[in-house]
């Protein structure tokens, strides 16, 4: 009968603190406040709980990711980036670039990488084609030409309407090789791609006047995380063809790239938090883009609840390790 | 069959059907396909969620979507290979006829009769579905692993061998040494300023020359030796410890993206 007692008063006290911060926050800050609580609520139970050596399900641990994950998407929290110093190299060079050079912007990723490596490619397609450089896009996935054309209908074209299909940019879509591709057009564009998406042939596309090869490229950008990716594009084209490339991959294989910065890459953008910095960038330096999309600084509130979530579950796991190892020695 | 698993499936295909009705009332106006376009989206949100299902425990969903996931994933890339390697590839170099028949643009540079070469070697590698004949297979397969192995040996040479060795010798003072009182005088505390620049070169030797050490096994780690060799076990754990924590993010980022499409595109809550 206490316990029930002691239940109900914990309840009504709880109840009379949600209509009291309901009162005080304003109305769009409560999703947020209540999300936060659940989640740091949850925390505490679960760490008082695992102080007197409860076990938790792994369910539960789950449970609170999605929360952690979801909640921040209901009711946006956002964050501001300083762009490190290895984002901002790829900033910097895409800036510093006189108008009109030409860009190559490879889109290496199918669906699963795409919630991560998209947000970067359209940042920077939208970078270089604000600053007036001639952008040709092309795929070595094949599950990437679908994605770039998604990104150039749905995102960057609508965006700049008065860029062209061959002056401005080109799409010449994907070809099937791996390396083998790159190992052809490091030395001849046409060889491997004999026309564009819409079967214009090379020579008559205005972009390709002077361009015969990735050696006439002023800047590279390979966007992936897998095989054939930013590596292949280093060792089969940056550093034999002595063309600059940069890196927008998926967070796994980013710590593999930095051995090849800065010497054999400009930059690295890792993950959703390099798309983020970028963003932010971009952002600072051109306000009129102050109300274009951005997916990568929005996914920086779930990502931070869910780390935080994650740090503190390793901590809770601990301590239950400790614990019972000491309880274990005791016996 | 038990009755909870009756209830289930009942439940679970009712709120299929309506998800189905209520997302193709919503594409009605918007797309001309809105029947087929409700559904995609209704069973690509089924198809998440049976997937996300498995974290509580195996089930008939889960088994469903896997399935046929690895089922659609051969089928895609078997016609994909068959497009985008023979047609547009291999097809206008062989044959003008084909060429046309499959509505490939010609190439330039007009046919080239070397290019049997691999369509015999592709053969050859299918004979491995023959058990009388199958070890001819392994010559196209020689071929090319031979080949993989030569084209890639010289640009993983000088890639991730010369020049991964070169950036390794950094000047430890770090750039733009004037000695000992201007350095001091003009201290910087900025990425890039000179004092992080000398200190991230340290690390970089330090890590590379201990990292070395963890792994000679020739001769017994103790002492000085030793004491190298755990440093160079400690910067290999930063290292995985790095690895790791960009993983999470990478992971954290797919969950974002399949959330993002459950309440954006099927539910509409954002």
């Amino acid at each position: 009968m206490g316990k029930v007692n002691l239940t109900l008063l914990l309840a009504a006290v709880a109840i009379v603190i949600i209509i009291a911060i309901a009162l005080i926050f304003p109305l769009e800050r409560l999703g947020q406040l209540y999300s936060l609580l659940l989640i740091f609520g949850g925390l505490v139970a679960l760490l008082l709980r695992s102080i007197f050596a409860k076990e938790v399900d792994r369910r539960i641990i789950f449970l609170f990711i999605f929360v952690a994950v979801a909640a921040p998407l209901l009711f946006p929290i956002t964050f501001s980036e300083k762009p490190t110093a290895v984002v901002k190299a790829v900033f910097d060079r895409v800036e510093s670039l006189p108008p009109g050079s030409t860009v190559l912007l490879s889109f290496d990723f199918d669906p699963a990488m795409a919630p991560e490596v998209q947000p970067m490619a359209n940042a920077i397609s939208r970078h270089c084609l604000k600053k007036g450089h001639k952008v040709i896009f092309m795929s070595l996935w094949a599950t990437g030409q679908a994605l770039l054309t998604q990104s150039l209908t749905n995102t960057i074209l609508p965006e700049f309407p008065e860029k062209q299909d061959g002056i401005d940019y080109v799409n010449i879509g994907y070809k099937a090789g791996n390396e083998g591709v790159l190992n052809v057009i490091v030395s001849n564009f046409e060889k491997m791609f004999p026309t564009d998406v819409n079967s214009v042939p090379l020579g008559e596309i205005e972009i390709f006047d002077d361009i015969r090869s990735c050696r006439d490229l002023d800047f590279i950008v390979s966007f992936g995380g897998g095989l054939p990716g930013s590596k292949e594009w280093v060792l089969f084209v940056g550093d034999p063809g002595g063309v600059d490339v940069a890196a927008g991959v998926a967070a796994v294989v980013a710590p593999q790239l930095y051995p090849y910065y800065p010497a054999q890459l400009v930059g690295i953008l890792g993950g959703v938090k390099g798309a983020a910095e970028y963003e932010f960038s971009l952002k600072e330096t051109y306000p009129d883009l102050k109300d274009m999309d951005t997916p990568g600084l929005k996914m920086m509130g779930p990502q931070t609840l869910a780390h935080i979530v994650i740090i503190s579950f390793i901590v809770i796991g601990n301590i239950i390790y400790f614990r019972g190892r000491r309880k274990e020695k005791g016996q | 069959m038990r009755k909870v698993t009756i209830i289930v499936m009942a439940a679970v295909i009712v709120l299929f059907l309506a998800s189905w009705i209520l997302k193709a009332g919503a594409f009605q106006g918007e797309h001309d396909h809105y029947i087929i376009r409700g559904f995609l989206v209704t069973f690509a949100a089924f198809l998440t969620l049976a997937v996300m299902s498995f974290l509580y425990q195996d089930n008939p969903y889960y088994k469903f979507a896997e399935h046929l996931f690895v089922g659609v994933s051969a089928a895609f890339w078997m016609c994909m290979g068959f497009w985008t390697t023979i047609v547009q590839n291999l097809v206008p170099r062989l044959s003008t006829s084909l060429a046309d028949f499959f509505e490939v643009p010609q190439r330039a540079e007009g046919l080239n009769f070397f290019f049997y070469t691999p369509v015999i070697l592709g053969i050859l590698l299918l004979l491995r579905l023959s058990r009388k004949i199958g070890w001819i297979s392994r010559w196209p397969l020689a071929f090319i692993v031979g080949t993989t192995a030569g084209l890639n040996f010289i640009r993983y040479l000088r890639s991730d061998f010369i020049k991964q060795i070169s950036s390794t010798f950094v000047p430890l003072l770090g750039r733009d040494w004037e000695g000992i009182g201007a350095f001091f005088s003009n201290l910087d505390l900025s990425a890039t300023g000179q004092l992080v620049m000398m200190v991230s070169n340290w690390v970089i030797f330090l890590g590379v020359f201990c990292g070395l050490i963890y792994f000679y096994f020739s001769r017994e780690h103790k002492g000085v030796f030793g004491a190298g060799s755990r440093v160079g076990i400690w910067i290999l754990m930063i290292t995985f410890g790095a690895s790791f924590g960009y993983t999470v993010m990478g992971r954290i980022s797919l969950l974002v993206g399949r959330i993002t499409f459950l309440f954006r595109d099927w539910l509409e809550l954002i």
